[in-house]
């Protein structure tokens, strides 16, 4: 490997080559990689979801490629989109519509929505009307967490989804391929838990764009391909030895769903925020741990599901209060503040934001509050605004 | 329009009935701490209400307080009062006015202090801006918080596993928390008398909805229907007080259809019936009887409604069942109108159309409700393609002023009663021009949203 000093500008250094490579998919709103794969697997086919959460270890087993659907992230028109949804409702669905309705979903045979929100939630029914050739389907999760309860329906719920998918693909199912398929997916977390735990130690290493684009084509490479993909970009960029600048530390918060433009993320981290830890493609991330790969491999990613699940406004939190879980997170990540970026109309991110806030104040811990919208196109208010914020927590840990 | 005098008259049955329920129930709750009542903050759709009354607990429905402060025109403070406390512009109404209400001494319906929950039942029914709410109450309350997670009929189909999954919630957290609370364990003789007594007024209230299929129809299934259902979708479901409310309404209504009578307003009974619709969401409540009246000046009766529904479907046949009584409780939760996908939403407001003979169906889109919202486009799209009559589309909000432009929304309401008048004078002309041996089908019509 070879740091970018080192390569005096003449050839890519490695990891720009691998961030080009993630980059070219985050780009890749007609899905061609997904038509490679297919064409590459005789005509297999791949299955669509929506944010946050659905385990794609079912998809796998059933022999189809998982392809995660976050919007349009700013790089479609909205021409039809808008006709389908009221003014007050946020980006993703209108984004989902046009790119379902101009085609670039149509090498897709199946689409799961899981449960999140209402505007998803509905966005499922409106699915099964537009494409009723397509498989569809809702995918509750449980908001209650007693394995004998809540872990049980999921099972249940999980054990119809497979039966289904199966179905769909022609295989037979298998708890053998079904725990192959939670073991590569497990590698995966890995590899992307080392990630994290880099950006936390060293966030001047992974700029937090890159660590997103690394995340993001999760979404479309087969998962042994994503596992080596964030292999290669940890390699490369600790061998890039990056200047460390004098950033403050940020957890961002609130972008679990419609995700923030990747300028956006550039924008943060130019205007002197290191990001530390987030919940951007968090679905990526989810379980926290592997998932056992003895026993019923249904019962088992139910139970990940029940025990370790982060925490995010589309879950229920049992105990103490929302703010708790982000908090802890703060701590855990060494971060000085929380940037709060939600959608724009987005009931879930939004709604709990004055607890989130109230329990940073009550740890003392600084945050700034902004709304964005995937197709946010302008960025010099938030360069300001988290300029600003950068310096203040600078000035904060001189006093 | 009749003469105030029998609109006063009309006044004496039920309305009058209901107006001394709702008293009693909110000076109970004036009353709860000092008499050791336990009182219970929960929700309207999905609410489990027989099994508050087999304990003797006193429920509180934020939603209610809410849609209250909307109609005496105290919301647009507590809204502000919310912003001002760092809630976003964008996110439900209802929620904002109550934390309003709350942060400015929680002074109810009847202006006396509302008592602080002892238990908030989360009952996760049809929308998920519930769970936030409770998120958000829960630090305001020293009390703890039962969650009631009702899976949604994505497929539409309410599985038994998702049955069995409420059911157990019921018996693992639900019973426990109430019998924690009171002392008490669950009487279930008293639980399946008080479901047995839901059943008669259930019956009741669906010959008083369904009585909109005459003409002229002796109701309005919307500005008058949301009077009808106040006492089913909240505290006295179960009551003997409800099943006596219920008779009464049926009686005075079958009296009307008698009499050939058409719907009481409050500006006295509409005389002549000139256009049938169905509505689609929840109606505005700062402005509810301006909003009544843009179509009752107009003649237009509303003969069959969703919002309607929003706290139980039961013109499909669901009636509450004594012998089965955590699971009725658990199927009645999920049949509520908003936890039914978009294809069933679809399917019944066509079917509405057909069977109420509607002239067509307007719907009222919230800025608050996601759960109604997201979607509707596409369910006038349908509904118009399956059905053959005229959709409309107007905007406003439950319980924000701002979002109520009256102007406006009577220019488009106007608007659309014209289509379909015009619809009508063409259906006519081309009756006159030839006259068809088979009926031909409707023609599916593009999609007109006014705007
Ligand atoms: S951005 Fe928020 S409101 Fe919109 S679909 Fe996602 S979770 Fe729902
Ligand atoms: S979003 Fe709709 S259903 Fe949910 S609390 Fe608000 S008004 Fe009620």
């Amino acid at each position: 490997m070879t740091n970018e000093a080192e390569s005096g500008g003449a050839a890519p250094s490695a990891v720009d080559e691998v961030v080009a490579r993630a980059e070219a998919l985050y780009h890749d709103v007609e899905l061609s990689s997904v038509q490679r794969w297919r064409d590459a697997h005789g005509g297999a086919k791949a299955v669509g979801y929506m944010p946050i959460y659905v385990p794609r270890e079912l998809i796998h087993a059933a022999g189809m490629l998982p392809v995660g659907l976050m919007g349009g992230r700013g790089q479609v028109e909205i021409i039809r989109g808008d006709a389908w949804f009221q003014s007050y409702i946020c980006q993703i669905p209108r984004s989902t519509i046009e790119l379902a309705l101009t085609g670039r979903y149509a090498l897709l045979d199946g689409f799961l929505f899981p449960s999140i929100c209402d505007v998803i939630r509905n966005l499922s029914g409106m699915w099964k009307v537009l494409f009723p050739e397509k498989y569809v389907r809702y995918l509750d999760v449980p908001q209650n967490y007693d394995p004998d309860v809540g872990g049980r329906f999921f099972g249940s719920e999980l054990r119809s989804l497979y039966a289904d998918l199966c179905a769909l693909s022609g295989e037979a199912p298998s708890d053998e391929r079904l725990r192959a398929s939670i073991a590569l997916y497990n590698d995966n977390r890995r590899s992307i838990g080392r990630l994290m735990e880099l950006r936390a130690t060293e966030p001047w290493s992974v700029p937090a764009w890159e660590v997103y684009l690394a995340l993001y084509a999760g979404n479309l490479l087969p998962v042994e391909e994503h596992t080596a993909l964030v292999d290669a970009y940890i390699a490369a960029a600790r061998a890039a030895s990056r200047p460390r600048r004098d950033n403050a530390r940020v957890v961002l918060s609130g972008a679990f769903c419609e995700q923030p433009p990747l300028e956006l993320i550039r924008t943060l981290e130019l205007a002197g925020c290191y990001v530390v830890a987030d919940d951007m493609a968090l679905g990526r991330r989810w379980p926290e741990g592997d998932i056992e790969v003895t026993g019923d491999p249904i019962a088992a990613i139910a139970e990940a599901f029940i025990t370790r699940s982060p925490a995010t406004a589309a879950r229920y939190e049992p105990h103490g209060d929302r703010g708790a879980p982000l908090v802890q997170l703060v701590r855990k990540s060494h971060a000085e503040g929380v940037v709060l970026a939600a959608p724009s109309f987005c009931d879930p991110a939004l709604l709990e934001q004055p607890i989130l806030q109230d329990s940073l104040d009550k740890e003392r811990l600084p945050w700034t509050a902004f709304k964005y919208s995937e197709n946010l196109g302008q960025f010099q208010v938030i360069r300001e605004q988290a300029g600003t914020f950068a310096d203040s927590i600078k000035l904060w840990s001189e006093a | 329009m009749s003469t105030p005098q029998e609109a006063a008259s009309a006044k004496d049955g039920s309305m009058i009935k209901q107006k001394e329920m709702i008293a009693g129930h909110f000076s109970a709750l004036t009353r709860a701490k000092a008499e050791g009542k336990k009182v219970v903050y929960t929700f309207v759709p999905g609410n489990i209400t027989e099994l508050l009354l087999a304990f003797d607990v006193l429920p509180v429905y934020p939603e209610i307080n809410a849609l209250q402060s909307g109609m005496r025109k105290k919301s647009g403070a507590y809204i502000a009062e919310a912003e001002r406390l760092g809630h976003s512009e964008d996110v439900c109404t209802y929620v904002k006015c109550d934390i309003g209400m709350l942060k400015s001494g929680n002074f109810g319906p009847t202006g006396e202090k509302l008592p602080e929950p002892d238990l908030l039942l989360l009952s996760y029914t049809g929308c998920f801006t519930f769970m936030k709410w409770f998120e958000l109450l829960k630090r305001e309350y020293d009390c703890p918080v039962a969650m009631m997670h009702v899976p949604y009929q994505g497929d539409g189909v309410f599985t038994p596993e998702m049955r069995d999954y409420v059911v157990a919630q019921l018996r693992t957290e639900v019973v426990p928390a109430l019998e924690a609370l009171t002392g008490k364990k669950l009487d279930e003789a008293k639980l399946s008398e008080a479901l047995a007594r839901s059943r008669v007024a259930e019956d009741d209230l669906v010959a008083v909805l369904e009585s909109a299929k005459r003409r002229p129809s002796p109701i309005d299934a919307y500005f008058g229907g949301v009077y009808y259902i106040g006492p089913i979708f909240t505290s006295f479901r179960g009551t003997e007080a409800a099943v006596d409310y219920y008779r009464t309404l049926r009686a005075e209504v079958d009296e009307r259809v008698r009499l050939g009578l058409g719907p009481l307003t409050p500006d006295g009974a509409i005389t002549h019936e000139k256009y049938r619709l169905v509505i689609e969401g929840p109606p505005n409540w700062t402005n509810f009887q301006e909003f009544w009246k843009m179509f009752s000046s107009e003649g237009a009766v509303v003969v069959a409604s969703s919002y309607t529904k929003v706290g139980g479907v039961y013109d499909n046949g669901f009636r509450h069942d004594p012998e089965r009584p955590l699971e009725t409780l658990a199927e009645y939760c999920a049949g509520c109108y908003t936890n039914l996908n978009l294809p069933t939403r679809i399917d019944m407001l066509s079917r509405y159309v057909r069977e109420y003979e509607a002239d067509g169906l307007l719907i009222n889109s919230v800025k608050s409700c996601n759960s109604f919202s997201a979607g509707q486009l596409l369910i006038l799209r349908e509904v118009e393609a399956r059905t053959g009559v005229p959709g409309g589309f107007i905007e406003t909000d439950l319980v924000d002023p701002r979002y109520f432009s009256a102007a406006n929304i009577k220019n488009r309401i106007e608007s659309y009663l014209q289509m379909i008048e015009q619809k009508r004078r063409n259906a006519s002309t081309r009756a006159h021009a030839a006259t068809p041996t088979v009926a031909p089908p409707r023609p599916a019509k593009k999609l007109e949203v006014l705007r």
